[in-house]
C-alpha cells in the first residue's frame, strides 16, 4: 500500500552561532563536527531528511539537547531551517510568505508545548479559544467550539480558572485543547507531559490515546521515554547529535538496532509488548506442526510466552491466511525477550 | 626565592600597587607627568580661552533658528510647536476644569461628550460587542466634531495667531445640545468642578479595589489632609498635568520601546539617546522647551512628558524581552499576525513589567511638575518654591508635605494595582452589582456629592475658615521651626564648621586648582585599562568637548566637588546601614520601607531640611544631596551582602573567621562589585540633585541651567545640562566596567 506523505524533510540543517549561512558554504555545505566545535557553532539538526506519512504517529526521541525540538521548530517554521527543503502537502514549506505561514498554522498545524505556553491573562476558556479568536471568529462561535475542546479535555466546569489556578496536567489539558480548536490536519507535540509527575503522565498518555483514536490525526511526537514512544508510535526515529540514527518501528529498533546509542535506548523497552512472533520465528525447515495450536504471527511476544515456554517442542507459527510459516522456539523466545546478551 | 630581589611581592598591598601594570600606579604616573607638563606649560593647567569653542553661541542661534526662521515647507515650525501646544493644551483644559476650575455649560462641551461617547461605547461593546462600539463611538465623536468644526478651527487659529476665516457658530448645534440642556436646568452660570469629597472617596474607592479597607483608609486620609489644609485647589492644578502628561508619556514610551525590539536600527539610534535622557538633570529639559514654546503649563507639559517618557520604554523593552518563549511561540503557532502577537500576546501577558513602568512614568511626573513651577507650571511646586525663596519654613512644611502625601498615594496607589492585575483568579459568577461594585459605589458618591454641593459649599471646595490648618497654623509652624533651628544652631555650628574648615574648603580649592591635564589623563588611562580605546575614547571626549571646549570647566569642578563630598557622606552612612540590614531582617525590613518612602519623594522635597537647617551655601546644597542620594547605596549594598553564595560564606566561618573578619576579608570583597554599582547609582542621583539645589546657591553647571531659564538662553542651559549628562556617563562607564570586571575575575555574573 502506497502511503501518501504529509510533509518531506530533505538535508535539514539548523547551525546556530554568528553567521551560520556563510559557515555553512565555507564547508560547501556539510561541516565536520570538528568544523563545529573549532569555530564555536552548534549544529542542532545535521542533515536530516524523513517523510511524515498522513495518519501516521511519528515519535521523535534522543537525549536531551540532540536537535528534537529543533527539527520540530523547523517544520513549523518557529525556526527557519539554515539549509534543506520542506514540503507540506507538496508545497515547498521554505518558500511560504508570512501570510501563508499564518494561515498554514491557523488551519493545517496544532503544537503542543513542552511548559505549556498558555497565556498567564487569559482563562481557560478564552485560552482556548485564542486561535479562533486570531481569525476573527466571533464570539458566540469561538466559545461555543472551545467549550466543545475544553470537555473533551475533561476540564468542563473548570472555564473561568486562570492558568495559574491549574494543576500542571490541567494545564497542559488546556493546552491540548488549544491545539486542537483549530481541528489542524498535523499535531505537533513536544514533550507535552514530561513537565507532569509520572501518575497524571500515565493518565495523560491514555487520554492521548483516546484523543488520538477519536481524531486520527497526523501526530509528530517528541518524547525521552522510550516506553512513551512504544505506547504511542507507529514509527520512532532516534536522533543523536543532530542527526537522524535511525527511523523505524520500535520493533525494528529492537531487534535491529543500528548501533550501539539505538540499542541503549531500546534496552530497557518492553520487548514483550514490541515484538511480534513473526519477526523472530524460524524456519520451518521441514517439521510441519498442526495448524491447531499455531501461534498468530502477528500476536506480540509477551501474549504467547507462557505457552512457548511450556512447550517442549518448538510451537508452529500461522500467518495471516492461516497457513504455517514458521515456528517458534522456548530458546528463541527467551533471547528475544531478554535481549541480546549472550551473543 | 630564585627569581631574586628585583621581582616585586605581588600580594602585598605595596607590592600591588607598585606592580609593573598596576592601575593605581599608572594613574600616579600619568598624573605626575600633568603635573610637570602643566607647571611648564600654562595651557596644559587652565583650559586657554582661545580653545573654548562658542558650542553655546551656536546652540543659543539654532534655537532662535528654530523659534524665528526654520520652516517645513508648508508651514514653519513655530506654527508647528504652536498647534502642538494646542493639541496639548485641550486635555489640560479638560481636566481642569473637571478638577478645580469649573466652566460655563458650553465650555464643558468636551467633556460632555467624551463622557457621553464613553458611555454609549460601553452600553454598545455589552449590547453587540467591540467593533460595533467603536463603530458608533467614531460616528458619534465624528458628527459632533464636524459640526463643531468651525469653533475647533477657530480656537486653532487663535493659537496660530493667523487671522480667523470663518464666523464661528456650529453648522446644526447637534453638538451644542447637552449644554443647552444643563443650561435650561442651570440657576447658576457656572458649572463647579467635581467636589473635593468625591475626588477624596474616588481615590479611597480605587485604594479598597486594588488594596483593600488599608490602603482606602491610607489613601482618603492622605488626600483629605490636601483639603484641610486650604492646598486643594494647588493640589488639583498639579494633579491635572499629571494626569494629562501620563497617558502622553505611557504611549510615547510604550511605542518607542516596541519599536526599539523591532528594529536593529532603532534601537542603535534610541538606547543611546535613552541613557542621554537618563542622565540629563530635570532641569535641563526645561531650558530648551522654554526656548521654543515660552513659559506656562504646556511647556511644562511638554518637558515633563519628554522626561517622563525614558523609564517607560525601558520597561516596555524589558517586558517584551523576557516573555518566555514558549507564550510568544504559542501565540505564532495559534495564527497570530505580527501585530496580534503584540497586542493580544506578548503586551498583556507581560503586564506587570509594563505597570511598573507606569508607576515610575507616574512618579517622575509627578517629580518634574513640580521643578516645572520654574517655567510658570501652577500647582503645589509653584507654592512650594515661592515659599522657600521667601523663607517662609511653615508654609512650605505644609506645602511639601502635601507633596510627599500625594507621591506616596500615586505610588502605592499603582504599586497595589500592578501587583493586583497579575493575580489572575476566577470567581464565582456574581450578579452584576457584586461585580462592579467599585464602580458604581464612586458613581453613586460623584452624583450625592454634586447634588450636596449646590447646597452646601463645604462639599465642593472647603472655604478658609472651615480648614483645619490654616495659614495662622502656617505661621506658628514657622515660627516654632525657626525657634528650633535657633536652638539647634549651637549644635550644629560646631561640625558644620569644623566639616566645611577641614574638608569641604580643602576638596573644593583641590579641585579648583587641579590642572584640567590631570583629570582628562587619568581619565584617559582608567577608561584605557578598564574597557580599551572605545571607553578611553569616549570618557576623555565627554570631557574635552562637552565640558572643557564649552567653557564649563570651572562648573564641572564646583558640581564634581559638590558630588563627592557628598559622595563620601552616602557612603559612610549607606554602606553600614546597608550592612546592619544584612544581618537582621528585622533592621532590613524597616530599612527597605523607608529606601521606598525616599525614593518615591520628588526630589525637590529634600531642599527643605537643608533649608531649615542650613539656610543656604555649599553645606546646605550637600545636605540636600545626602538623603536622596544614599538610598542606592544602601539597597545595593543590602542585595550585594545579601547574594553572596551561602557556601562562601560557610566555609570562611569553618575556618575560624570571627564575624568582623568574616565581614571584612570575605563578604565585602565579594560583595563590592554590587556595592560599586551602588556609589554608581549615588553619583547619577546626586549629579541629578545638584541641578535642583541651584535654587540655594552654589557656582555649578546646576546654577549655570538656572540661570540660562530666565534669559531663554538655550545654548547656556543645554550645555550645563549635557556637562552634567557627561559626568554621569563618565562615571557610569567607568563604574561599570570595573563592576563587570570585578565580578567576573570573582565569577559571579
Ligand atoms: N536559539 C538557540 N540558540 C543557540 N543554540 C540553540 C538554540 N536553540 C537550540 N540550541 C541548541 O541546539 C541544540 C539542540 O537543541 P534542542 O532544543 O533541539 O534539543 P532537544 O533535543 O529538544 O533537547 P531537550 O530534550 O533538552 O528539549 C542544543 O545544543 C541547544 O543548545
Ligand atoms: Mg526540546
Amino acid at each position: 500500500m502506497q502511503r501518501q506523505i504529509q510533509i518531506t524533510c530533505r538535508n535539514i540543517w539548523k547551525v546556530f552561532g554568528p553567521n551560520p549561512e556563510e559557515f555553512m558554504e565555507r564547508h560547501n555545505g556539510k561541516p565536520s563536527p570538528e568544523a563545529f566545535k573549532a569555530e564555536g557553532y552548534i549544529g542542532a539538526v545535521q542533515d536530516v531528511s524523513f517523510d511524515v506519512y498522513t495518519g501516521e504517529i511519528l515519535i521523535i526521541m534522543g537525549l536531551s539537547g540532540s536537535g528534537k525540538s529543533t527539527i520540530i521548530r523547523c517544520i513549523t517554521r518557529l525556526n527557519d531551517p539554515t539549509s534543506g527543503e520542506m514540503d507540506y502537502e507538496g508545497k515547498d514549506l521554505l518558500k511560504a510568505t508570512p501570510q501563508e505561514l499564518i494561515e498554514l498554522r491557523r488551519h493545517k498545524m496544532g503544537m503542543v508545548f513542552q511548559n505549556f505556553g498558555l497565556l498567564p491573562h487569559r482563562d481557560v476558556l478564552s485560552n482556548v479559544a485564542f486561535p479562533l479568536e486570531v481569525q476573527g471568529i466571533d464570539l458566540a462561535t469561538r466559545n461555543a467550539r472551545a467549550q466543545e475542546m475544553v470537555d473533551l479535555v475533561g476540564l468542563g466546569g473548570r472555564e473561568s480558572y486562570f492558568p495559574r489556578e491549574l494543576s500542571g496536567g490541567q494545564q497542559q489539558r488546556v493546552g491540548i485543547a488549544r491545539s486542537l480548536a483549530v481541528e489542524p490536519d498535523i499535531w505537533f507535540l513536544d514533550e507535552p507531559f514530561s513537565a507532569l509527575d509520572p501518575l497524571i503522565r500515565a493518565e495523560m498518555q491514555d487520554e492521548f490515546i483516546r484523543l488520538q483514536q477519536m481524531l486520527k490525526k497526523t501526530i509528530v511526537f517528541i518524547t525521552h521515554d522510550f516506553e512513551e514512544a512504544t505506547k504511542l508510535a507507529d514509527r520512532i526515529g532516534i536522533m543523536k547529535d543532530g542527526r537522524m540514527v535511525q527511523l523505524d518501528t520500535a520493533e525494528e529498533l529492537v531487534l535491529n538496532p543500528a548501533d550501539d546509542y539505538v540499542a541503549e535506548f531500546a534496552r530497557n523497552a518492553p520487548r514483550e509488548r514490541i515484538v511480534s512472533v513473526g519477526a523472530i520465528m524460524e524456519d520451518l525447515n521441514g517439521t510441519a506442526g498442526s495448524a491447531e495450536h499455531a501461534l498468530d504471527a502477528k500476536a506480540k511476544i509477551g501474549e504467547v510466552a507462557e505457552r512457548v515456554l511450556n512447550s517442549s517442542v518448538p510451537l508452529p507459527v500461522a500467518g495471516e491466511d492461516g497457513a504455517i510459516i514458521g515456528m517458534l522456539s522456548r530458546e528463541r523466545i527467551t533471547k528475544a525477550l531478554f535481549g541480546k546478551q549472550d551473543q | 626565592m630564585s627569581a631574586g630581589v628585583s621581582e616585586p611581592d605581588r600580594n602585598g598591598l605595596v607590592g600591588r600597587f607598585l606592580a609593573r601594570g598596576s592601575l593605581p600606579l599608572q594613574m600616579l604616573a600619568v598624573a605626575a607627568v600633568a603635573l610637570a607638563l602643566s607647571s611648564v606649560m600654562d595651557w596644559a593647567w587652565d583650559w586657554p580661552k582661545e580653545w573654548v569653542i562658542p558650542i553655546k553661541l551656536w546652540i543659543s542661534d539654532f534655537f532662535r533658528w528654530l523659534d524665528k526662521e526654520a520652516t517645513l515647507g508648508l508651514f514653519t515650525v513655530k506654527q508647528l510647536t504652536r498647534t502642538l501646544s494646542w493639541v496639548l493644551k485641550q486635555p489640560l483644559i479638560w481636566t481642569e476644569q473637571l478638577l478645580w476650575k469649573g466652566a460655563k455649560p458650553y465650555e464643558f462641551l468636551p467633556v460632555m461628550w467624551i463622557a457621553i461617547s464613553l458611555a454609549v461605547g460601553i452600553v454598545a461593546s455589552r449590547l453587540r460587542g467591540q467593533n460595533f462600539a467603536m463603530i458608533v463611538v467614531a460616528v458619534l465623536l465624528g458628527v459632533v466634531v464636524i459640526d463643531s468644526l468651525p469653533f475647533i478651527l477657530l480656537s486653532l487659529t487663535k493659537a496660530l495667531k493667523i487671522a480667523p476665516w470663518m464666523e464661528a457658530q456650529a453648522f446644526t448645534g447637534i453638538s451644542q445640545i447637552p449644554a443647552d440642556m444643563l443650561d435650561a436646568v442651570m440657576t447658576s452660570k457656572k458649572l463647579k468642578h467635581i467636589p473635593w469629597i468625591a475626588v477624596v472617596l474616588g481615590f479611597g474607592v480605587f485604594g479598597h479595589w486594588v488594596g483593600g479597607w488599608r490602603l482606602a483608609g491610607a489613601v482618603v486620609l492622605s488626600m483629605s489632609y490636601l483639603a484641610v489644609t486650604g492646598l486643594w485647589r494647588e493640589s488639583m492644578k498639579t494633579f491635572s498635568l499629571v494626569a494629562v502628561a501620563v497617558p502622553f508619556s505611557a504611549l510615547l514610551g510604550l511605542s518607542l520601546g516596541v519599536w526599539v525590539t523591532r528594529s536593529k536600527r532603532a534601537a542603535k539610534i534610541i538606547t543611546p539617546i535613552f541613557d542621554l535622557m537618563q542622565a540629563t538633570p530635570h532641569l535641563a529639559y526645561l531650558v530648551p522647551v522654554v526656548v521654543m514654546f515660552g513659559a506656562g503649563q504646556v511647556p511644562a507639559l511638554i518637558a515633563t512628558v519628554i522626561f517622563a517618557m525614558p523609564p517607560m520604554a525601558r520597561c516596555t523593552i524589558l517586558a517584551i524581552q523576557t516573555v518566555p518563549s514558549d507564550i510568544v511561540e504559542s501565540g505564532r503557532m495559534s495564527g497570530c499576525t505580527e501585530r496580534q502577537l503584540l497586542w493580544k500576546v506578548i503586551l498583556p501577558s507581560s503586564q506587570k513589567t509594563l505597570l511598573l513602568g507606569l508607576n515610575q512614568v507616574i512618579m517622575q511626573t509627578l517629580a518634574m511638575v513640580v521643578i516645572a513651577s520654574l517655567v510658570g507650571a501652577q500647582g503645589l511646586g509653584h507654592k512650594l518654591l515661592f515659599s522657600l525663596q521667601q523663607l517662609k519654613l511653615g508654609f512650605a512644611t505644609m506645602q511639601g508635605m502635601a507633596i510627599v502625601l500625594m507621591a506616596v498615594v500615586l505610588d502605592r496607589l499603582t504599586q497595589a494595582y500592578a501587583n493586583r492585575a497579575s493575580v489572575h483568579e476566577h470567581h464565582e459568577a456574581a450578579g452584576f452589582v457584586q461585580r462592579h461594585i467599585h464602580i458604581i459605589v464612586f458613581f453613586a458618591i460623584l452624583a450625592v456629592s454634586i447634588i450636596a454641593s449646590f447646597y452646601l459649599r463645604d462639599v465642593s471646595i472647603l472655604p478658609r475658615k472651615h480648614l483645619l490648618v490654616d495659614n495662622r497654623d502656617a505661621l506658628e509652624l514657622d515660627k516654632v521651626i525657626k525657634a528650633v533651628t535657633f536652638f539647634l544652631i549651637d549644635y550644629i555650628r560646631p561640625p558644620r564648621d569644623f566639616i566645611t574648615v577641614y574638608m569641604l574648603i580643602p576638596m573644593r580649592d583641590l579641585y579648583h586648582s587641579m590642572p584640567w591635564s590631570l583629570i582628562v589623563g587619568v581619565i584617559a588611562v582608567v577608561g584605557y585599562r578598564l574597557g580599551g580605546w572605545t571607553l578611553a575614547a569616549l570618557t576623555t571626549g565627554l570631557m574635552l568637548f562637552v565640558i572643557l571646549a564649552a567653557g564649563n570647566w570651572e562648573f564641572a569642578s564646583t558640581t564634581f566637588y559638590f558630588v563627592s563630598s557628598a559622595l563620601v557622606f552616602c557612603v559612610a552612612i549607606g554602606v553600614p546601614i546597608g550592612i546592619l540590614s544584612a544581618r537582621s531582617e528585622r533592621v532590613a525590613k524597616a530599612v527597605m520601607f523607608m529606601c521606598d518612602l525616599l525614593q518615591t519623594f520628588p526630589s525637590f522635597i529634600y531642599l527643605l531640611p537643608a533649608i531649615m537647617l542650613f539656610r543656604v551655601g555649599e553645606l546646605a546644597i550637600i545636605f540636600a544631596i545626602i538623603p536622596y542620594a544614599s538610598v542606592p547605596a544602601i539597597r545595593y549594598t543590602y542585595l550585594g551582602l545579601k547574594r553572596i553564595p551561602a557556601v562562601t560564606i560557610e566555609a570562611a566561618t569553618a575556618n575560624g573567621c570571627t564575624s568582623f573578619q568574616r565581614l571584612w576579608k570575605v563578604e565585602l570583597p565579594v560583595a563590592l562589585p554590587e556595592v560599586m554599582l551602588g556609589v554608581n547609582q549615588t553619583i547619577m542621583m546626586a549629579l541629578a540633585m545638584t541641578a535642583i539645589t541651584a535654587l540655594i546657591g552654589g557656582q555649578d553647571l546646576g546654577q549655570e541651567i538656572y540661570r540660562a531659564l530666565p534669559t531663554s538662553d538655550a545654548g547656556r542651559g543645554v550645555m550645563a545640562g549635557l556637562g552634567i549628562a557627561s559626568l554621569g556617563i563618565i562615571a557610569d562607564r567607568l563604574i561599570g566596567a570595573w563592576a563587570a570586571k570585578r565580578k567576573e575575575a570573582l565569577g559571579i555574573s
